[in-house]
Formats: C-alpha cells, structure tokens, sequence
C-alpha cells in the first residue's frame, strides 16, 4: 500500500478518527465519504480484481462501478456510499467474495 | 410497509422538484435516494457545502440548496440511503437501507435516478488513478478533496467547468487533452442560431475558457490514440494531437466524453427504450408528461433524456403536474395553466443541446476500443472478446453475457452496456436497436442473504399483525 497522496483538502477539516485499513492505522474525518477519505491518505489499491488479481480504486465515486468495493468489519461495502465512523476495521474484500457482496 | 401516493426514486434536481410540486398539490411523496444527503450528482452534498466550496463550485452550484430546501414539507418523507433493488407491478418497491431490506407502495411511480458517465474504454483505463471527470468533481462537491497532478482527456463542457473549479481550488490540471475536432465544431455552427435562445450557457462556457487560459493551461484538441499507461497505478497518458505523439506525465488522469442517462430501474422494469442517435445510448420512450409504456410509471431529468439540471427540475415539476392530474389532486385546466411556463423554459433550456451534442460528440476510440481494450471492468472482458463472440454468431448483449461473463460482475452492465451494444451492432452489420441492451434483472444491486432474511422477518411480523 502506498501512501503519498495526490489529492489535496481545501477547506475545512472536521474531527478526525482512527480506522484500519489493512491493519494500518489510519485518521480520517469523521463523517465524511469513506473512498474520498482513503483517496487522500494515498490508498491504493482498494482491492484486487477476482479474475486478474489488478489492482483497483474508485472510479466513479455515485456506487455505479463497484471498483471501490472493501471489507468493512466483514461486510463486503461501496467505500464511496459509506460515511466514515470511528474504529472500521477495512481490508480488500477476499477475491471470491467480491461478486455476491 | 411504507405507503404514499407517489414514490421517487432519486433525489436529484427532477426528484426533488417533482417532491415539491407533488406534495405542494396534497398528494404524499415517499422519495428513496441512496445518497445520505439530496442532490443527486449535479448537487452533491449541497445540504452541507461549506462557502469556500460553494464560491469555488459557482452559483449554478448553490441553486440546488432551494431545491433541497423544498423537501422540507409534511407531506413528503424523504429516506436517506435507500438502494432501491426491486420494483414489481410498477407498484412495490423493494430497499435496502442500513443493511435492513424493507418495502413501499405507492399509486405512481416517477424515477429520476439521472445520468452516469458515458463508458469511456481506453487502454489502461482501469489503473487506480484513473477517474471518471465526474468522480473528481464529486471528490471537490462532496468531500472538498482536489485531484493534483491531473490530466483531463475526453470531451465536453463538463470538462471545462471542473478544469476552471480546478483553477480556483488552486490545483490547476496539467493539460486538457480534447477528443473534438475543428469539423465537429464547423458542423456544430449549423446549430448556433437555434442555441443562441441557451446563450446564458455560451456565456458561462466563454467564462470557463477564459478562466482556463489565463490559467495557461496547455489544452490539445483532436486527441486521438489515447492510452494510459502505469506499474499499479497511471503514471503516464499518450495520445496523438494534429499528427504528432504525445506524453505526459499525471497523478490523476480524468475521463469524460459526455453522460448517458442511468436506465437500470427502466430497464428492469419493462419501459420501452429506443436507441437516440445523436447522444449514443438508449432513452426511454416517454410522452410529454414523461408518462412511459407503463401507465403509472414516469421518467424526468437525465434519466429520460440528457438536458442537465435546470431541464431535470422542469421535467420533474411536468410529470409531478401530469401524475396530481392522475389522482384528481388537481384538474386538468390547472395541471395546464401550470404547465404553459415549465414547457416555455423546458424548450429555451433544451435549445443548446443540438449544438453541445455536435460540437462535442463521444469519442470515437472508445465507442468502438481496439481489440485489446477492455470493456467491461467489473469481468475483464475485451473488445476483442466481444468480436470474436460475435463471429461465433452472437447477435445481442444477452448472448455475449453467457458466452463471456460481459455485464455479469456487480456493475451490471452500467460501464460495459452501451460498448457491447456498439461493438455488437458494428460487427454484425446491423443497428443498436436490433441489437438491444442487456436484460437488467432485479437485484439491481447486490443483496445480501442477511438482507433478505430482514424481509422476510418484516413479512412474517405484518402477517403476524
Ligand atoms: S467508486 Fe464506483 S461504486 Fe464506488
């Protein structure tokens, strides 16, 4: 997982919590869309794809695409129609998860 | 169970209209939006937009907040985060929200479920780091987060307006790489006098090229070959620009060439679509009411036709009208009386989208993608796959479904549909008519067994009662 982010805030910066994303820990802004959040802290990638193993990030941010799939305290979850809340424990959805979420 | 006279789904700019106008009649609205804030795309978020976001977005921007303001009536219950997964008998719709499954019916039903960026399959386009133009502005609208180091690459005046958000959040993109060509726009002229009555939306285009060139960003035109290329990620975009190769290096590269209405729930339910040649992509057929095929079940904004925000919020107060005029809240020389100015500024809103869809039409690479491009995400399909199943004597989208799994991961077809429609048509010498769209069947989205369970439970508990 690489973490330098190339995205950048703007405005204002609500609380922050901790979460884990693959065991690491991460302090997002509570509240806010959970793929936004990963984005900027330079997640990537979201997960792995079950027919290839290429990686994959959020593609079209309004839960159309399902590139933005992840685990989320086991359920496999859109990072983009998910709002951040304190402790998630996030990991890549296992491969043969991904298609019956 | 949820009852109301009329249920939306979506609550964008035709969703939160056709909620007021309805309510503002006596009828009870139930709006289902799976966002957990109204809006829609257009104007994401907009309940909670802080002011720096709001002067950056502009003020076409900031016209959704009355919008979203409307929803405040007794008469409507707007529901927050509601996936909507079945519909039956045009009548009763099954949802999903917070994980527990629950059900609705209403007398009418209007879906205003809106646009999704047109598929855009180019080489490498499935690398993190690549984006749909609208995924970045959804980032900004949405979470105040500005891509850095990008590239923009398609076409359109979507392209323009994020370009010149870009500028003013201070994180200029690095190039606009252009797919239009001087003809398209010479054609598009043809237009001009017929869009001039749209000239509010000329002068906000002029503004938003201005703004881009004082910013001195590098714009390409005529781009054609575009590739993306990157180890795990995009590191680089090539592409041809007047007869001469190009490469630049970008964080975030940024695909747009226009949107196409999101035909899911229609398709789902039986509506009768027809191919529009001029915006590439199926429509549902739908009268002046936005009434459909099916009597109790109406079409507006996006969804039934691509005419952006201000004709979305029309088309939604028309069909709103059209449905009280149903149920007797109002008659029919009042439905009219209300409808002569919605129809009179319907038509003036309308009058720029001839010229917009000529002289900015989709990009002809990824209509039809080499071979080895590929085109549906979700399975790793490739255009050169889709041929060959036609070569084998597949005719439409259902059969190259079975044969390559095409359309069957989680999206649904949503960014995969319309190429195989194209490659389909093109291979077998006959018309995306013939060939036809995918059979979308419920669930629309994915549900889970401990979703279904929670149905079920409310079921057993109404029938208990
Ligand atoms: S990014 Fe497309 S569904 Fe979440």
């Amino acid at each position: 997982m690489k973490t330098d982010s190339e995205f950048c805030l703007i405005d204002e910066t609500s609380h922050r919590v901790t979460v884990r994303f693959e065991g690491q820990e991460l302090n997002l802004r509570e509240g806010e869309n959970l793929a936004a959040e990963l984005l900027a802290m330079g997640v990537a990638p979201f997960r792995r794809t079950p027919v290839s193993g290429a990686p994959r990030n959020p593609f079209c941010m309004m839960g159309a695409c399902f590139d933005c799939l992840v685990e989320i305290d086991g359920a496999t979850r859109q990072a983009c129609m998910v709002e951040v809340t304190e402790n998630m424990e996030i990991t890549m959805p296992s491969v043969n998860e991904n298609s019956d979420a | 169970m949820h009852e109301a006279d009329l249920i939306i789904i979506g609550a964008g700019p035709a969703g939160m209209a056709a909620a007021h106008t309805a309510a503002g009649t006596g009828l009870s609205v139930l709006l289902l939006d799976e966002q957990q804030r109204a809006g829609g795309q257009i104007y994401r978020d907009i309940e909670r937009s802080s002011k720096t976001r709001g002067e950056l977005l502009g003020k076409d921007y900031i016209a959704g907040l009355d919008l979203a303001n409307g929803l405040n009536h007794k008469l409507i219950s707007h529901i927050r985060g509601a996936t909507v997964w079945q519909i039956e008998d045009a009548r009763l719709v099954t949802f999903t929200v917070n994980g527990k499954a629950t059900q609705a019916t209403g007398k009418r039903l209007l879906i205003a479920t809106g646009a999704l960026e047109r598929p855009m399959p180019v080489p490498g386009w499935t690398l993190p780091g690549v984006m749909t133009a609208g995924a970045a502005q959804i980032l900004l609208k949405q979470s105040g987060i500005v891509c850095q180091r990008a590239v923009l690459v398609g076409t359109g005046p979507l392209l323009y307006l994020i370009a010149a958000q870009m500028v003013r959040a201070g994180s200029p993109p690095l190039a606009l790489v252009e797919t239009q060509t001087y003809n398209n726009r010479a054609f598009a002229m043809r237009h001009v006098i017929g869009a001039l009555r749209g000239l509010r939306y000329f002068v906000k285009g002029l503004g938003l090229l201005a703004e881009i060139r004082r910013a001195g960003i590098k714009r390409y035109t005529g781009a054609a070959d575009i590739c993306i290329e990157g180890h795990n990620r995009a590191e680089t975009v090539h592409f041809t620009s007047r007869g001469r190769e190009h490469r630049i290096e970008a964080a975030n590269i940024l695909l747009h060439h226009g949107v196409v209405p999101n035909t899911q729930v229609t398709h789902s339910i039986g509506v009768i679509h027809y191919w529009n040649e001029q915006q590439r992509c199926f429509i549902p057929r739908r009268d002046d009411w936005g009434r459909t095929n099916l009597h109790d079940v109406f079409v507006a904004g996006d969804g039934s036709g691509i005419g952006g925000a201000k004709s979305a919020e029309l088309s939604g107060r028309l069909a709103a009208l059209e449905i009280a005029c149903d149920l007797d809240a109002i008659g029919n020389g009042d439905r009219d009386l209300q409808a002569t100015p919605l129809r009179t500024a319907l038509s003036g809103e309308m009058a720029v989208r001839p010229f917009i869809d000529r002289a900015y039409p989709p990009f002809e690479g990824s209509l039809l993608p080499a071979d080895s491009t590929i085109i549906c995400r979700c399975e790793e399909v490739t255009a050169g796959d889709i041929r060959r199943h036609a070569k084998l004597g597949c005719l439409g989208p259902n059969q190259t479904k079975a044969f390559s799994r095409s359309g069957m991961g989680p999206c649904q077809g949503r960014f995969c549909g319309l190429t195989v429609t194209e490659l389909l048509a093109q291979a077998n010498h006959s018309t995306q008519e013939e060939t036809g769209y995918y059979r979308i069947r419920p669930p629309l989205k994915p549900v889970s067994l401990g979703e279904l369970a929670t149905l079920a439970d409310t079921e057993t508990k109404e029938a208990a009662k």
